[in-house]
């Protein structure tokens, strides 16, 4: 055992509980940000170290270190850096509570951090909660009526899909009489019964995970709760749920899927047509449902839902193709970053425009091209992106993960991806419409500072460098889904 | 490789863009020499290549190549070149991206955004023209809706937000299966090299997808964008609400785009599926040019009129490319050189028409050739282009078209669909005659008395449009030669 492998997770616990300690004793609050972001740096030099390294699991295989945990914990810490980064304005709406709120971001991370290095389904589902339950109280954060009303319902659903989670695990278990995942891999290799009739037990806990993994992703029909909590959540906190909860709910079904259900293929074959049903649905449903959406935080909701559905093509490209090319999941790795950069992008300037107009009404974004011409064209360039129109990441993104599924014989899936492509670019286009060509009203100035300012930057440049290079992080996404072992 | 020409050609105006975007200065003059300039060199340096391209027996078929590894885990390459298909297309691209410039010298909404826009777009096409790598000719096709759906919403007039929308649909949902088609073309060969693929034949696609499914996903987006009935319906609209010089982009180069990639991608890598579906082709080349023709008939808008005339002639493209023998072949690419050019002048005349006079309705005007006589001559230079009269490029594109239809043994019947394509040459000569009798003939109206004729910066770029199209009437094989380089290795791959 080697504590010195938990140094990532070990320095964030502390920034954390120092931010809450530091709390009692300062007079300016806004230094526990400066503490947060340090924790972050600080623990993702500590992880970036780590890289490359062929670490063992620790805690008898509770956890693994490797390079596909090292590579998502980098992601989360980059994307709670932003959002704390982009959260200098808005902090002032939570009074009392500003040093908790970022506590909560940090103790949450380190749940998601977990999630990624679980190799075991009861580590598993403990970071699950440790990531979960600080979100519930992040979104009642604002104590508004419509903030309350998002957090309970994003507990109550939150709640029952743990819980089916565990009941899936517990099925699973029952079954192979294993829980940890490399372990429920080689029993169901050997000696257990791998058909679906000879073995319901067994089916029946997949389906369960797949919708208790479904709602952290948001994919249809587990989205119920997402139009409400993203609307009704601080918007800092709805960012880093679009991309935080769901990268970390891809990293769990990575390696859960891959891990433990990824051979015979009978099962892998099984779980791939969920995925590409519930794909396709996620898809049409995101897409359609954002069409008529007024509210910019409830469009980019529906849009989430939709992107959840282009991931989800991934997933089912491997668990039907039986992956034989490290290309496999990689693919899916460099959608999440491009994801999360895009959106990051998109939530950041929503938050920094409704500092200034105090609306999050699509009408309100009007006459922006000529108050904030480079604010509207941030906006406009990450929406330009989650279209999938080069030369943004997102376009980068959709050609890696669709050119793997065309190549495994996913073509009419392809086509549908595409087709919704078209549909989303009507609704994304339209805010750009009205921030370009409808006059505006009143022009009011207030000033940003200069933090969120820099998180927008980064994720657009992000986003343009990947769009343009995007062959530096596809090696290092190769090297990071190289641990599965196909 | 001593000099990277093709990339300088495609990154100025693109630079252009950035500059302008990036200076804040308050005289629009100074926006306007910018983007001269930055539209001035890239023309120079094409008129050099072209000039400098070898036509010499046993030349490279592809010239002025670039090639660096640009993704390696897609092994995509940044890769430009041109050969003879594609070198007139680039000369015309930067002619008409100058001229663009020059059309747009009035326009005084938000000039700076205006002109960064119009030299992104240029880069773009451009870029469509030389790239030899599917990855990066697609996301130069694709990168080109950005700037047109800005020019057209904001600059653009009449139904211009609904019209810019369609547009960006329309294309979105044609790349959207091209796409597809390129994924299946680059998981079946494991290369994006298009002279790659296209030179190695069909043999080396695997069985894992029909060919004829990947050529016709392919088709579908180029089919889009030529635009080929029934899928034409987003040009009228597009072209009536876009501002001026952007009509001429948009019919000048544009739409070329569509008729470049079915030659570079539908023939030269599926021969064998490209005759098999020669038949239902070429009928809806027929059906394109009939309809079109017979719709341009009864316009009144003058602007709706000379759209709808471009969907009749890029049937003739359409024949001449599914005719599939080397003159047509030919013959398809200079009618898209010669419509560029003649298209992109009746465009500027409309513009200048509608600039001047104010009115777009033909049933208003009238009488016009005493008070402004220079335009109606260009007006009417540009029009008998257009329906194809002898001594202008109109004439020889299309004579070729049917010549080389007629004789070509690729496709049955061919000879039947020849004789039905030449109706509709009389159905052009009736329209554009009707449209120039309209417009600027019959008593003279008072109320246009004080129209300006054009001004001296107009007359520059009128002459300039006319001479090429003489010229090139007169002696196509100035471009007929160089297309030929192109196209011969591609008619070769037709059996007969």
């Amino acid at each position: 055992m080697n504590l010195s492998l938990l140094k990532p997770e070990i320095t964030l616990a502390a920034a954390a509980v120092l931010v809450i300690l530091l709390d009692l004793f300062i007079k300016q609050k806004y230094m526990t940000r400066y503490l947060g972001l340090a924790g972050l740096v600080v623990s993702g030099v500590f992880a970036a170290i780590m890289w490359g390294d062929n670490n063992p699991a620790i805690f008898n295989n509770m956890l693994a270190t490797d390079n596909f945990a090292v590579f998502f914990k980098l992601l989360f810490l980059g994307i709670a850096f932003l959002v704390i980064l982009s959260s200098a304005d808005y902090e002032n709406k939570f009074r009392n509570f500003k040093s908790e709120y970022y506590a909560l971001i940090l103790i949450s991370t380190l749940g998601m951090m977990l999630m990624a290095s679980a190799a075991d389904m009861i580590s598993l589902f403990i970071s699950l909660e440790l990531a979960s339950i600080p979100l519930y109280v992040l979104v009642s954060l604002l104590k508004d009526k419509k903030s309350t009303e998002s957090a309970l319902k994003y507990l109550l659903l939150g709640a029952i899909a743990s819980a089916v989670v565990l009941y899936g695990m517990a099925l699973v278990f029952g079954a192979t009489g294993e829980t940890q995942l490399a372990a429920i891999a080689q029993s169901l290799g050997t000696s257990v019964d791998t058909t679906p009739l000879g073995n319901p037990g067994l089916y029946m806990g997949i389906v369960l995970m797949v919708a208790g993994f479904g709602f952290k992703i948001a994919a249809v029909p587990f989205q119920m709760w997402v139009p409400d909590v993203y609307e009704g959540a601080p918007t800092t906190i709805t960012a880093y749920l679009s991309v935080g909860s769901k990268a970390a709910g891809f990293a769990i079904i990575l390696r859960v899927f891959f891990t433990a259900f990824g051979v015979p293929f009978d099962i892998s074959n099984n779980w791939g047509i969920i995925f590409a049903v519930l794909s396709v649905i996620s898809m049409f449903i995101g897409n359609i449902a954002a069409i008529p959406q007024t509210n910019i935080k409830r469009m980019l909701g529906y849009s989430s839902i939709a992107q959840a559905g282009y991931l989800m093509v991934g997933l089912a490209t491997f668990g039907l193709a039986m992956p034989s090319t490290v290309l496999g999941e990689s693919g899916l790795l460099f959608f999440l970053v491009s994801y999360a950069l895009t959106n990051l992008g998109a939530f950041i300037a929503v938050v920094i425009i409704s500092g200034r107009i105090n609306s999050d009404t699509i009408a309100d974004y009007a006459g922006l091209g000529k108050r904030s011409p480079v604010l509207a064209l941030a906006l406009t360039f990450c929406l330009i992106s989650l279209i999938g129109i080069p030369p943004a990441a997102g376009f980068m993104a959709k050609f890696y993960i669709f050119s793997l599924a065309a190549e495994h014989g996913l073509l009419w899936l392809v086509i549908l991806a595409a087709i919704n492509s078209v549909i989303s670019a009507y609704y994304y286009l339209r805010v750009v419409k009205v921030m370009w060509f409808n006059e505006a009203p009143a022009a009011e100035k207030t000033t940003t500072t200069v933090a969120p300012v820099v998180a927008l930057a980064i994720c657009c440049l992000g986003v343009l460098l990947l769009g343009v290079i995007p062959g530096l992080i596809m090696r290092f996404v190769e090297s990071a889904s190289s641990i599965f072992p196909f | 490789m001593d000099f990277n020409y093709l990339s300088t050609i495609m990154f100025l105006p693109a630079a252009g863009a950035l500059v302008i975007a990036l200076t804040k200065n308050k005289d629009e003059k100074i926006t306007k020499r910018l983007a001269l300039v930055f539209t001035a060199i890239p023309l120079a340096l094409a008129i050099y290549l072209f000039v400098a391209f070898d036509r010499s027996a046993g030349a490279a078929v592809v010239q002025f190549q670039e090639k660096y590894l640009w993704i390696a885990p897609l092994s995509a390459h940044y890769h430009l070149g041109v050969d003879g298909l594609s070198m007139p297309l680039l000369l015309l691209t930067t002619f008409l991206g100058f001229l663009a410039v020059l059309i747009s010298w009035k326009v005084h909404e938000r000039p700076r955004e205006y002109f960064a826009w119009l030299l992104l777009l240029e880069t773009s096409i451009i870029g469509v023209f030389v790239s030899l790598d599917l990855l990066l000719f697609f996301i130069m096709w694709e990168i080109e809706v950005i700037p047109m759906y800005f020019l057209i919403s904001v600059w653009g007039s009449g139904r211009k937000g609904y019209s810019a929308t369609k547009y960006v649909i329309y294309t979105l949902l044609g790349s959207a299966f091209m796409l597809a088609g390129i994924l299946s073309l680059y998981f079946t060969t494991g290369s994006l090299d298009m002279i790659n693929i296209a030179h190695r034949g069909l043999g080396i696609i695997q069985t894992a997808m029909p060919a004829a499914a990947i050529f016709w996903l392919l088709f579908f987006g180029f089919a889009v964008k030529l635009p080929m009935f029934p899928l034409h319906t987003w040009l009228p609209d597009a072209h009536t609400d876009a501002p001026t010089a952007v009509s001429v982009m948009l019919a000048g180069v544009l739409i070329k785009m569509g008729g470049y990639g079915m030659i570079r991608l539908c023939v030269s890598m599926f021969p064998d599926q490209a005759q098999q579906y020669a038949q239902i082709l070429i009928i809806l080349a027929l059906v394109g040019i009939i309809y079109g023709a017979a719709v341009t008939l009864m316009q009144t808008d003058i602007k709706r009129l000379i759209a709808y005339s471009s969907i009749s002639h890029m049937g003739y493209v359409l024949l001449g490319i599914f005719a599939l023998g080397e003159v047509s072949l030919t013959g398809a690419a200079l009618q898209m050189f010669s419509h560029g050019v003649v298209t992109g002048l009746l465009f500027a005349m409309a513009g200048l028409v509608i600039h001047n006079i104010e009115v777009r309705d033909m049933r208003k005007l009238g009488g016009l050739a005493r008070q402004v006589p220079v335009m109606m001559a260009v007006f009417v230079i540009a029009g008998l282009a257009s329906l194809g009269l002898p001594t202008t490029s109109g004439f020889a594109a299309e004579f070729l078209i049917f010549l080389g239809s007629y004789t070509s043994g690729a496709v049955a019947h061919l000879n039947i669909y020849t004789l039905i394509a030449i109706i509709g040459v009389v159905l052009t000569a009736g329209y554009i005659l009707w449209m120039i009798q309209q417009a600027f003939h019959g008593p003279p109206k008072e109320e246009y008395n004080r129209v300006k004729d054009a001004d001296n910066l107009e007359k520059v770029y009128m002459f300039v449009m006319v001479a090429v199209i003489m010229l090139v009437g007169i002696y196509p094989a100035v471009l007929t030669d160089v297309f030929q380089l192109g196209i011969a290795p591609i008619a070769g791959l037709i059996g007969g």
